[in-house]
């Protein structure tokens, strides 16, 4: 268990004291100059060897992704932008961060932004957060008045303005480059790669977007060195995480733990244990709504990390856990799923737009079990059909689910279309 | 309702306050939204010929966002989270006690002008499902009897 001096976040549930003064004595914005001397190379240098992977789901290497910044402007300025438009069901993480240790984000948004060459960034934070817009903009506020920010930021030498821009509740805009497209005032439709961000960007500039939570650990990262945070977890999969469990456990929460946590060590030490008691597990869903479930099976040695849970066909996608019990409906909640998806496809491209009603109508029918059994196949078919035929992930994000479920409870699905033909209902279907 | 002129003077106002700022649009939007409740038809035509946007473009980007309403809402707005943790939860049979309590489904507003329930996908709340927010306010753990004092609340 991650021992309480090693944590990042040490004001996750909003205990102590929220303003600048009380992050200063838990050790934030502490030599921050410092570690801007250490220059734009070292600094990239350091996170790359922290083996700080991307927070937001693809689990992209952090360090590496800042090196493809231009290291000389050719004239246009260059932009970061942090992406707060946590909308995955499931994910809840960032909240907790923005609401209760906001300056985290904010220094590491200065010291980011130096190691790209920006001297501005945008934080992009979804309509639905209030309370975390006002944290924020008044922590922010607060760094001005302090000199943390503008003109020669904490001292370092380096003009640096942070903006904070609210989304007007698309999940879509949690994408990239729709992020990108909304920040400059547009329907939040994803854009062709490449060109990628770091080339044509935000008004066409030089941009990397990151995750809130890959941001807000630099700072410390750089103040404790790499082989600090390298050192939790296993080779690849390196450092603390923030994981959100939700669902039928006793005590659901956000916790910082260690990466490559046994799943099972995760519910039992922080959330009390599953409802029930472990054999009560039906499925949990490890890394929010888009990322295929892992089976009672899977779950008894699942490990939480990237590695692991890709090589099970899954992934850590933002770690958030949901846990489902034996007295869930697995197939309902997959087609809830693909209710999500359909409303939240912004229509660019036929196969996401057209295929997500198609898959959530035929899980619809699945649910009740009104569907011949060829139709999972076919349902299946529809799913390969739609993944990596989109520009964004989100057509990806939609079949991922519903090929977890065909893979691991096709019998259940079976069993109902049959229950409902010979007019007898199966245990499941009466509840 | 106000007439056409009112909105273009305030609407004007508005507009003047995000002179010069970079992608303005959502902005706009936002403010007016709160300046109003909702973006009145008329304030497009305004937005687009200020920006030098079609009136196409702009109600595209209006009607693209879930958080802009065309027309007023009620005097409170009960947005219930439908995503899948607080589905887990009970959050189905907090919905249902909602419609019937209210006798509305989602999208409507109470006869009394009171009350507009709509559903949200995932507010963030998931280790506190299920979620709802009143208002701008979150709250969590909801259930049937929470859910009977926020309306009692509110109205």
């Amino acid at each position: 268990m991650l021992k309480d001096q090693d944590r990042i976040f040490t004001n996750l549930y909003g205990m102590h004291d929220r303003t600048l003064a009380g992050a200063k004595k838990r050790g934030h914005w502490d030599g921050t100059a410092d570690i801007i001397k250490r220059g734009r190379d070292t600094i990239i240098e350091q996170v790359k060897a922290s083996g700080l992977r991307g927070r937001g789901g693809a689990g992209f290497p952090t360090g590496l992704k800042w090196s493809f910044m231009p290291k000389q402007s050719d004239g246009r300025p260059s932009y970061l932008v942090v992406n707060a438009d946590e909308s995955e069901p499931g994910t809840c993480k960032d909240r907790e961060i923005m609401r209760h240790d906001p300056h985290t984000l904010i220094e590491g948004c200065l010291i980011a932004s130096f190691a790209m060459g920006a001297n501005a960034c945008y934080i992009y934070i979804r309509g639905e957060y209030i309370r975390e817009r006002e944290a924020l903009q008044a922590a922010i506020d607060e760094c001005y008045d302090a000199g943390l920010l503008g003109k020669n930021a904490a001292k370092s030498g380096w003009d640096f303005d942070l903006y904070l821009h609210h989304g007007a509740g698309a999940y879509i805009c949690g994408e990239e480059t729709a992020l990108l497209e909304s920040l400059e005032g547009k329907k939040g439709m994803p854009r062709m790669k490449p060109p990628f961000p770091a080339g044509s960007g935000l008004y066409g500039c030089p941009t990397t977007v990151n995750n809130v939570e890959s941001i807000a650990v630099v700072p410390t990262i750089l103040r404790r060195g790499p082989e600090w945070f390298a050192g939790f977890g296993r080779p690849n999969n390196a450092g603390t995480k923030l994981f959100g469990i939700s669902g039928h456990v006793n005590n659901p929460c956000v916790v910082e733990e260690a990466m490559s946590i046994p799943l099972k060590e995760l519910l039992d030490r922080h959330c009390g244990g599953v409802r029930g008691g472990w054999k009560n597990l039906k499925a949990v869903i490890p890394g929010g709504s888009s990322v295929p479930l892992l089976t009672q099976a899977q779950c008894d040695d699942a490990i939480m990390d990237f590695d692991w849970l890709r090589e099970q066909r899954s992934g850590l996608g933002t770690a958030a856990v949901i846990v489902m019990d034996q007295s869930t409906d697995v197939i309902k909640a997959i087609w809830r799923l693909s209710k999500f998806y359909k409303h939240e496809s912004c229509g660019q491209c036929t196969p996401c737009r057209e295929g997500t009603g198609w898959m959530m109508r035929v899980m619809d029918r699945l649910v009740r079990g009104e569907a011949e059994v060829e139709e999972i196949d076919m349902l299946l078919s529809v799913t390969k059909q739609v993944e990596g035929h989109t520009i964004c992930a989100l057509g990806d994000a939609a079949a991922w689910p519903i090929q977890g479920l065909v893979r691991a409870f096709r019998d259940e699905i079976e069993d109902r279309i049959k229950a409902k033909k010979t007019g007898r209902l199966s245990a499941v279907a009466a509840e | 309702m106000q007439t056409s002129t009112e909105i273009a003077a305030r609407v004007g106002e508005i507009l003047d306050a995000h002179e010069g700022m970079e992608g303005p649009l959502l902005p706009i939007l936002h403010a007016i939204q709160h300046a109003y409740g909702y973006v009145p038809r008329d304030s497009l035509p305004i937005i687009a010929k200020r920006l030098n946007l079609t009136r196409a473009e702009v109600h595209g980007v209006m009607s693209f966002y879930h958080d802009f309403r065309e027309d007023p809402a009620g005097k409170h707005v009960l947005k219930l989270c439908r995503a899948e943790a607080c589905q887990a939860m009970g959050g189905d049979r907090v919905a249902q006690h909602a419609q019937n309590r209210l006798g509305i489904e989602w999208h409507e507003t109470t006869k009394d002008g009171q009350i507009t329930l709509e559903p949200v996908f995932c507010l963030g709340l998931c280790a506190c499902a299920p979620a709802a927010l009143v208002d701008g306010k979150v709250v969590g753990r909801v259930d049937e009897a929470r859910l009977d004092a926020i309306i009692e609340g509110v109205r």
